[in-house]
């Protein structure tokens, strides 16, 4: 334990404690805008600075140890002052038209420049003579240089977290930016529009393509029926923008809110979700078979998830040779939208091209994924529009519902019943244990053999987990599965699954089935829900994730009755001729940069 | 007082056998060679002046079976050009004193990190490694050096962007702590040194430590090669005595009509004419690298500041918010004082900036701003100004 003084308060803290920290358990706090709890220490934009007594120079509080006898000032006239500064300095380079930025009134130099009343600006305003660009190419994400405040925390995520290094530092002095290979626009390199980036960055620089208007525009226009769907991992972030605490699931009232917005239909993406688990867990039957039975060669196993288009795009630019063995099944989102304008009209006696199929997703890849070109097989866009959970928070604010005070409601049908398994897909894990649940009792007619359900064993933030299960005592028609161990690796954040992959492709670790996330806790930590979002609150979001699962009656996908009637009445089978049709896709390879 | 102003001395360039200087290390013990560099009070010559020896037992005390000396010869700062002629003339030296270094320290792998610039000299600088491997071999000594060539940006001399950049990653200074000596090169215990420091500890290994400290000052012990500039008959490479005055190096230097000495490059301090006598070159006064720069009165020194700042606004590495935009207002700032834009009560403001430059900035680049800022603006502000 090291001692030390903080603004003349003694602390003791172990050794290799920052500045920072040790502050904060003084409860004082010092700003910062560099430092995420999530990734490396930068130091880079030194509005932590604080005094050390007798020092030269201040000190970088987010990156300096404690040491011994240290007499710490973090309020001291030397520091005000730098930091005025330095504050003053980020915002002569910033475009500070905040009252027309997305991001107004949830930036971190807006409420810096607030809190030291930074107002009549000394210097020199330096945007004048710049040239910034926008980048708007991309369906997901908007870089905005002339806002972007060089922290390197989309950097930093993009590599220390994801592994994909899209962006980069370019250029040095007054011309040093964040940029990409060659500057090419965000959509055209490796970005895997996982916007990881988005939920990291302080001010405007890097936001979500929104849609609200397009979204508005349906809803208002009486010709259109706007059905729109929830992602599992929405139901527990949304709170969050609206006044709760993280990990209070708001399912209910953001049902409710929904069907005040004006939304047609308030559907679910639980209930594809549980649709994908047919699908994808006897795709994975089957592959099992030829590889086991048939001993056909071509097989390829292991079989990966598909439904984190993050993931998706990431495999189709780093590892395009195992693109045979990721599943053919579209995301629960794709599968939803393709049946929307399919099924859904059928039933309910609309015409499709009336229909506007919205979702709102934890993801800001989801918005690149619904303009795939491969994405239309219901003959028109099969999702129209996708919002983010922090879009449909300000979707509710702008509508003036009082969130907090709204009755619970309960999804419309068809398409809205779910089970637990559809609600764990919002975590890592989850749909490998879903798939297990459901694929492990058709093969033996027993319940997997962990209590309550809960297959523990995938379930956490590892990075790369490993579990396996023994299959006995199957059913006569998967009795050639009789002894086998289901081996299972889930890996969550795109760097934890480029090791596995490499694992994989080393030949190191053999395994039938890999489910991967790509952002970190699976989609509860995705790129579009709330800000901020860290290790901490991912962990809020996955106990309510697995509260909503316990708390539903029905817990295993294959026992979903909307499920059950959608196969009778319209799909036939898993894999059926209409099942590849609609539900099924196909992948592309791409440039490796 | 001393009787010669200016004494020139010869140990640098002096040809020796490093041959008969490392065998006599190969039999000391590496606390030994520790405590002579100490003993000497030598000071690295790379511009930040810390003590050698220092920095050698620190490095000797860490636990690593992986250690490495660099030599950085990166020498990016305006107006010097000493380590090149140092490489040129006595490359073997500069090995040598690695080797003692790597002997001190217990190290296995050295790396010479050469300016872009210098490319001309690798044929040469090789053809001398292969002699001084062959006699690292001969003396069972399995020290070895590689020589890497830098890409042209001046932060890659600040040491820990220097390991970022031979790391292959972007030049960009680290936090500190940690010190290189703990955690540096690819993070293990790195020794880095200057060019020069290299060879004045083969000279002090040679000599001893007490002949080495016969010359210059109780604070500036030694001597320092010099890299002279600008308004003199005698521009060049001298080493001299330190501690001498700027009056003294004037007298030998100058055109007799010197207004101002800029000492130690662009991240040094300008000395105006009234205070040549007071100020002593070295470290109780003003430090340098070796850049010695004249300045005679047909130079404006608004134009010379206005270079500075050009030059820093482009070689900050850009990372820090205080450097990176500091030196676009400094700059900018200067410009609109001089246009009239803004009177001259903002260049006040602009040197409490540069004050928070120098007590915010991550590194040394962005902390020495303010030396050459604040030295011109506070003696030739009419200039600045009019
Ligand atoms: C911006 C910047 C540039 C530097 N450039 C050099 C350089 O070119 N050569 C050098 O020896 N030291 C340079 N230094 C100093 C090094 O960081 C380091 O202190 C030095 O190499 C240590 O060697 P010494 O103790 O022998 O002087 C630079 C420092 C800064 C902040
Ligand atoms: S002070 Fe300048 S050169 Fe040094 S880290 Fe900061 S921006 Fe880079």
């Amino acid at each position: 334990m090291v001692s030390l003084s903080i603004n003349g308060m003694l602390v003791k803290v172990p050794q290799g404690t920052t500045i920072l920290d040790a502050a904060k358990k003084l409860n004082f706090r010092i700003p910062t805008l560099c430092q995420h709890d999530d990734l490396c220490v930068a130091g880079n934009c030194r509005v932590c600075v604080v005094e050390q007594l007798g020092g030269r120079s201040l000190l970088a509080a987010c990156a300096t140890p404690v040491s011994s006898g240290m007499q710490i000032l973090t309020n001291s006239l030397k520091v005000r002052a730098a930091r005025k500064h330095v504050i003053e300095l980020l915002l002569s380079e910033h475009n500070a038209d905040c009252t027309k930025c997305y991001k107004n009134g949830n930036c971190e130099l807006q409420d810096l420049s607030n809190e030291f009343s930074v107002g009549d600006h000394l210097l020199l305003d330096l945007t004048e003579t710049k040239e910034y660009t926008i980048d708007r190419f991309s369906p997901s994400i908007i870089k905005d240089d002339s806002k972007c405040i060089r922290c390197q925390r989309c950097v930093r995520t993009c590599e220390q977290l994801q592994g994909v290094n899209a962006l980069t530092v370019a250029y040095k002095g007054e011309h040093q930016k964040i940029s990409t290979f060659e500057e090419l626009s965000m959509a055209e390199v490796i970005c895997t529009n996982c916007g990881q980036c988005i939920n990291r960055c302080p001010t405007g620089a890097l936001v979500e393509r929104t849609y609200l208007d397009e979204v508005w525009d349906a809803i208002l226009d009486p010709e259109k029926h706007v059905v729109v769907q929830t992602a599992p991992a929405v139901r527990v972030g949304l709170g969050e923008e609206l006044g709760f605490e993280p990990g209070e699931r708001v399912t209910g009232k953001m049902v409710a809110a929904l069907k005040r917005l004006g939304f047609d239909s308030v559907l679910d993406t639980d209930f594809s979700a549980d649709l994908t688990i047919m699908e994808e867990g006897t795709e994975l039957l089957t592959r099992l078979k030829r590889a086991l039975v048939d001993k056909d060669p071509s097989v390829a196993l292991p079989m990966t998830t598909s439904c984190s288009p993050g993931w998706i795009k990431f495999i189709e630019h780093t590892f395009p040779e195992y693109l045979p063995n990721v599943s053919t099944c579209k995301s629960p989102q794709q599968m939803f939208g393709a049946l929307a304008k399919t099924y859904f009209a059928q039933v309910r006696k609309l015409d499709p091209k009336n229909i506007v199929s919205v979702s709102i997703m934890p993801c800001t890849a989801k918005k690149y994924e619904a303009n795939r070109p491969e994405m239309r097989s219901s003959g028109y866009k099969d999702v129209d529009y996708v919002l983010t959970t922090r879009e449909l928070a300000k979707m509710i604010k702008q509508a003036g519902v009082e969130f907090r005070k709204l009755k619970e409601d309960k999804y419309d049908s068809i398409m809205g019943k779910s089970t637990g398994a559809g609600v764990i897909f919002g975590a890592t894990g989850g749909v490998m244990e879903a798939a297990l649940r459901t694929a492990y009792e058709i093969i033996t007619g027993r319940e997997v053999p962990f209590e309550g359900l809960n297959i523990t064993p995938v379930r956490g933030m590892e990075g790369v987990r490993l579990a396996s299960i023994k299959i006995e005592e199957c059913k006569e028609e998967w009795s050639f599965l009789n002894g086998v161990e289901l081996k299972c690796a889930v890996a969550h954040g795109l760097v934890n699954a480029r090791e596995l992959m490499n694992r994989v492709k080393s030949g190191d670790l053999i395994v039938h089935f890999i489910e991967v996330m790509a952002c970190p806790g699976g989609c509860l930590g995705g790129g579009g829900q709330p800000i901020p979002t860290n290790e901490k609150i991912r962990k809020k979001r996955t106990e309510a994730i697995y509260a909503e699962d316990m708390s539903m009656e029905l817990r295993k996908s294959h026992e979903n009755p909307e499920v059950i009637g959608i196969y009778k009445e319209f799909l036939g089978e898993p894999l059926s001729h209409k099942s590849h049709e609609l539900l099924h896709t196909h992948y592309t390879e791409r440039v490796r940069y | 007082m001393k009787d010669k102003h200016v004494k020139r001395v010869d140990l640098i360039f002096e040809k020796i056998e490093c041959r008969d200087v490392l065998e006599k290390i190969i039999d000391m013990e590496p606390d030994a060679i520790c405590q002579e560099i100490l003993e000497s009070d030598l000071k690295g010559r790379g511009g930040a002046g810390f003590p050698t020896g220092m920095k050698w037992r620190f490095g000797s005390q860490e636990e690593s079976s992986i250690k490495y000396i660099v030599c950085n010869a990166d020498e990016g700062e305006p107006g010097t050009f000493k380590d090149r002629e140092i490489l040129d003339q006595v490359p073997g030296k500069v090995f040598c004193g690695m080797a003692i270094a790597a002997r001190a320290v217990g190290a296995k792998a050295g790396y010479v990190y050469l300016r872009g610039e210098y490319k001309f000299l690798i044929p040469k600088l090789n053809e001398e490694l292969a002699k001084f491997h062959r006699t690292m071999d001969e003396f069972n000594q399995n020290f070895r050096i590689q020589v890497r060539l830098g890409s042209g940006a001046y932060i890659c001399g600040e040491e820990s962007a220097l390991f970022e950049s031979i790391e292959g990653k972007r030049g960009e200074p680290r936090n500190k702590p940690p010190y290189p000596t703990t955690s540096g090169l690819f993070g293990k215990p790195t020794i880095i040194n200057n060019v020069e420091t290299l060879v004045y500890t083969v000279m002090i290994m040679k000599y001893g430590a007490s002949h080495f400290k016969e010359l210059g000052t109780k604070d500036s012990r030694g001597s320092k090669v010099f890299s002279v500039s600008g308004d003199t008959p005698k521009a060049g490479i001298f080493e001299l005595e330190l501690g001498m005055s700027v009056n003294e190096f004037v007298e030998e230097f100058g055109d007799g009509d010197t207004k101002a000495v800029q000492v130690g490059g662009a991240s040094g301090f300008c000395v105006p004419r009234k205070r040549f006598e007071e100020t002593i070159i070295g470290f109780e006064g003003v430090p340098t690298g070796g850049s010695m720069k004249l300045f005679n009165s047909t130079r404006s020194m608004y134009n010379v500041l206005h270079n500075y700042l050009d030059f820093f606004t482009e070689e900050s590495c850009g990372q820090c918010t205080p450097c990176r935009v500091g030196c676009q207002q400094l700059l900018k700032g200067v410009e609109a004082v001089k246009r009239g834009d803004k009177n001259s009560k903002y260049l006040d403001e602009l040197v409490k900036l540069a004050k928070t430059m120098k007590r915010a900035s991550k590194c040394g680049l962005g902390q020495s701003v303010g030396n050459a800022f604040g030295s011109i603006v506070e003696n030739f502000k009419e200039e600045i100004i009019y």
